[in-house]
């Protein structure tokens, strides 16, 4: 049912144009009306080999409305194969044509020998927000273009994460996780970001198993690929930011793929040398500086929130005030969510809210004693308001409005010591 | 031109003032067509994205200070909230005031395709005035509320005594028009209809209404204008409710883009009998002139604004004339829209800038008044011509173009659209400040950034040359026109 969405922080299912178009080489055709791609597009970031701006669109005008729009996608689909190079073409349906009743999945089969594979995602915005349409994007590429393959290559593992663009971080993060699962001897697989594209598509059905570090985000992609390639699936739910928890995520995956101990504990143990060399010498930062206090409050994405919390509790020390997760979480995923939150060092446990209402969640931050000065790290709309309680603040979620990250990292070892960075740096920037 | 402020709708421009949005071939022939009334626009059998009527409705709504807008539908729609909150903090920073505008969408689901919901929209609306207590509310649909017709005018007015300031329903309908500046219309329709009073008795002022965007001209406006005794009212951006409700009562009403303002101004003179400058716009010297002299007409102040030329002439016109030297013989192409594409070619005239190709992402044939624009009038009278062709941000034509003609630059004003003449190698311009070409000193602070922009094309060329475009040989080899059709 409809509801307030007072400072909203997703965007509707269509905006999973930006799945497709953090896949290398895949074009996003637009079934929708004429501004959809602008107004769901980002600033910055999105100039690469397509941007929003010539994404085929049909463009619907009224016409459309009552006669339909099956003809006009018919031509938009064939002369897109002509005037745009492209490996994939996704097909993303908007709210008309669902509405009125298109059939847009026949006019899509039309195009099954096309020199060029062309897939349909139904991605209207009231079916459900961009993590769900993610999930779309995702589910019509196993569907309608991977096939069946004997072919297992050992060590080889689909890496599955949270949704470009919606994640600033994205890109960064996917490569430390590759990295990491790499230095196990293992062989990451990802289709997001410079040079993976349909070559790695092409391999999902071949991988040992796919990983999936996410909350929620891809639980029915990757159930979906084990269906129909009856290839297992590791799920590990918090991205991991520090040594505690990337160490713990090494350790699993590990086991899960049959690494032998000894190679992840030397893998382990040389990323943790490196770290607590580095946090020894700014532990008197840390401890040392008069602006920020223990209390934190997260406002992000599942993904982020539970990262964060898990990093600033179980590394830095820090005590987690509420915590809340503005994605819209299907109600379905909240227990297993919340559970994670109450498994924090020293028998920690963080309150969290499932909370799309920006003006509660400002009232709760408010209200909320945090002894001092609150760190805050969370969308934009949370700068001011961190201001006005005289906190510290970091833009680390949707919507981004102050800062620029190309291919920053926040997961791993070495993405936490930027995290620390990025905190310390608003820290410094003060004397209280 | 006969507005109705007693309903919420408004006429899209495609059949209010017969814009088009396709069209290939010469200037001249564009305008003698439009003038004969011959003129019909083309379709597209392909297309790429463009803009939806909405964010240039909504974006210039939600500029004013302290009033609410709801957006009701699917979370993609008022996901311009972002945007708009970061705006409500920086741009009043600049004046040194606040606002606390609010911007809320209603996430509308599948459910509410299928059953309505109003009667959300009628808690989210009290909720919001509860919330911020705003100065004014505007109620906006989409394109799923309007297609399964949600009746927001009914509940707009249900609850306007409860909430006690103005409220008015906004219909943006994505699907409506083509032509996003149909958008402009429309928040100019919501503010005449729920904001704007008749002037008060026995009100003298000075006060001339300023239509732009982000009014980064305002402190040097202020300045010049100060010299006429005149006081400018900058609309929308930062504006008050308290302040729109006098527009009734002001001087004059002027814009620096026909296309933002031409509603507005038209309306406030049929209406209220407030004259609109209707005048070549303020880019380049000539343009400048003329607008000001016609501003000293209607407001009896031409021999104050002959001072001001004169004195400002002496210190530009030898330095304007200096760089003009190195400008002459370059060759550009330009795509803007039309309040802009048929003005910046005059001013690169000026500066001896030959255009070679103009697109105008849409084309009024008449103004609301019934006139040809003004900007089309002084390049025919001045038998200025060139290829010109109507397209609502078909960035595949514009690299058709730029791949054939190869011209010294490309000057733009919409965002996500320099980049690609960029990567063709193509030095870009962007003109995304209104006030780039404003009057004596920034005609000249533009000639040389254009200067500057070509004599250095290392980004450009380094870019290029490791860029593969994504547009296939066999488009390259089309006429830029392939994909029209006689509209049905």
């Amino acid at each position: 049912m409809a509801k307030i969405l007072d400072k909203q922080r997703y965007k509707c299912a269509l905006a999973a144009m930006q799945t497709v178009q953090a896949i290398d080489r895949a074009l996003p055709i637009l079934h929708s009306g004429p501004g959809c791609a602008q107004k769901l597009s980002d600033g910055t970031g999105s100039s690469g080999y397509f941007s929003p701006n010539i994404f085929p669109c049909t463009s619907i005008n009224e016409k459309d409305v009552v006669f339909g729009g099956v003809k006009k996608l018919n031509s938009t689909i064939e002369n897109s194969l002509k005037v745009i190079d492209a490996d994939l073409y996704v097909v993303l349906t908007g709210c008309i044509p669902e509405i009125v009743g298109d059939d847009s999945e026949e006019v899509v089969t039309r195009f099954e020998d096309a020199d060029k594979p062309v897939v349909y995602a139904p991605t209207a915005g009231f079916k459900g927000n961009n993590y769900k349409g993610h999930e779309q994007v995702v589910d019509a590429i196993i569907d309608q273009y991977l096939k069946k393959s004997d072919k297992k290559e050992e060590g080889l593992v689909n890496i599955w994460a949270d949704v470009p663009y919606q994640d600033l971080f994205w890109l960064g993060n996917l490569r430390e996780i590759e990295k990491l699962i790499s230095e196990l001897g293992l062989k990451p697989n990802t289709i997001f970001g410079y040079n993976r594209g349909i070559m790695n598509i092409d391999k999902i059905p071949e991988a040992q198993f796919n990983l999936l570090v996410s909350p929620w985000v891809g639980l029915s992609n990757v159930k979906k690929l084990e269906k129909k390639f009856g290839t297992p699936f590791l799920h590990y739910k918090t991205l991991p930011i520090g040594a505690t928890e990337t160490s713990k995520f090494l350790r699993e995956v590990g086991k899960f793929a049959g690494v032998s101990e000894i190679k992840v504990e030397s893998v382990i143990k040389e990323h943790e040398d490196y770290y607590y060399y580095l946090i020894a010498r700014y532990a008197d930062l840390f401890l040392e500086n008069r602006v920020i206090n223990k209390q934190f409050s997260v406002v992000a994405d599942a993904q982020y929130t539970l990262a964060i919390t898990k990093f600033l509790v179980n590394d830095l020390g820090l005590l987690p005030a509420t915590q809340f997760i503005t994605d819209d979480t299907p109600k379905v995923y909240h227990d297993a969510i919340r559970e994670e939150f109450e498994n924090l060092n020293f028998g920690i446990k963080a309150e969290v809210l499932f909370e799309t209402d920006g003006y509660k969640i400002h009232n709760n931050i408010k209200e909320h004693d945090y002894h001092g000065y609150p760190l805050v790290l969370g969308g934009y709309y949370e700068k001011e308001l961190t201001e006005e309680l005289k906190g510290n603040f970091l833009n680390i979620s949707w919507p981004f409005q102050d800062r620029v990250v190309m291919d920053t990292s926040y997961a791993g070892y070495s993405g936490s010591i930027k995290l620390i960075e990025d905190i310390y740096t608003v820290a410094v920037s003060r004397f209280n | 031109m006969g507005v109705n402020l007693d309903n919420s709708n408004v006429a899209t421009r495609e059949n209010r003032i017969g814009s088009i949005t396709g069209y290939i071939g010469s200037l001249k022939d564009l305008a003698e067509q439009s003038e004969c009334g011959t003129l019909k626009g083309c379709s597209r059998c392909f297309s790429q994205s463009s803009t939806c009527l909405s964010s240039c409705a909504l974006g210039q709504l939600c500029g004013i200070r302290d009033v609410a807008l709801i957006h009701h539908g699917p979370a993609g729609c008022s996901v311009a909230a972002a945007g708009s909150y970061y705006m409500s903090k920086v741009m009043p920073k600049k004046r040194g005031v606040t606002s606390s505008t609010v911007y809320v969408g209603t996430d509308m689901n599948e459910n509410d395709t299928i059953f309505g919901s109003t009667e959300t929209l009628r808690s989210v609306i009290l909720e919001v005035n509860k919330r911020y207590s705003p100065k004014a509310i505007f109620v906006s649909s989409s394109c799923a509320t309007g297609i399964i017709g949600e009746d927001i005018d009914s509940i707009v007015d249900e609850v306007r005594d409860e909430v006690g300031v103005p409220i008015v329903a906004v219909h943006c309908e994505g699907f409506k028009s083509r032509i996003w500046a149909t958008g402009f219309d429309i928040s100019d329709h919501a503010v005449l209809q729920s904001i704007v009073q008749p002037p008060r008795e026995g009100v003298k002022t000075n006060k001339i209404n300023f239509k732009n965007f982000f009014e980064s001209a305002r402190p040097e406006i202020i300045e010049i204008f100060k010299r006429f005794d005149l006081e400018p009212v900058f609309l929308y951006c930062n504006s008050t409710v308290e302040e729109l409700s006098h527009l009734s009562e002001s001087l004059a009403t002027t814009c620096i883009c026909g296309t933002l303002g031409n509603y507005l101004g038209n309306t406030l003179e049929e209406k209220y009998g407030v004259p609109y400058v209707r005048s070549i716009n303020q880019c380049g010297i000539k343009g400048f002139e003329a607008w000001l002299r016609e501003i000293g007409k209607v407001t009896g102040r031409s021999e104050k604004v002959e001072e001001y030329i004169a004195e400002q002439r002496a210190i530009y016109m030898p330095q304007i004339e200096e760089i003009k030297k190195e400008l002459t013989g370059l060759t550009a192409v330009i795509g803007m829209g039309p309040g802009y594409t048929f003005e910046v070619s005059r001013v690169l005239d000026e500066l001896g800038i030959k255009v070679v190709w103009a697109l105008a992402w849409h084309y009024d044939k008449k103004y609301e008044n019934g006139d040809v624009p003004p900007s089309m009038k002084y390049l025919l009278e001045n038998n200025i011509d060139f290829e010109a062709s109507v397209a609502d941000q078909q960035n595949y034509e514009v690299m058709n173009i730029l791949h054939k003609y190869k011209p010294d630059m490309y000057l733009s004003r919409h965002p996500g659209s320099t980049v690609w003449a960029i990567k063709n190698g193509t030095p870009a311009v962007y003109v995304a400040d209104e006030y780039m070409i404003f009057g004596y000193k920034n005609t000249l602070e533009f000639a040389k950034t254009v200067l500057d922009a070509i004599r250095n094309r290392s980004f450009e060329e380094n870019l290029a040359a490791r860029t593969k475009l994504p547009y296939t040989d066999w488009w390259y080899k089309q006429n830029v026109d392939a994909f029209l059709e006689e509209a049905k």
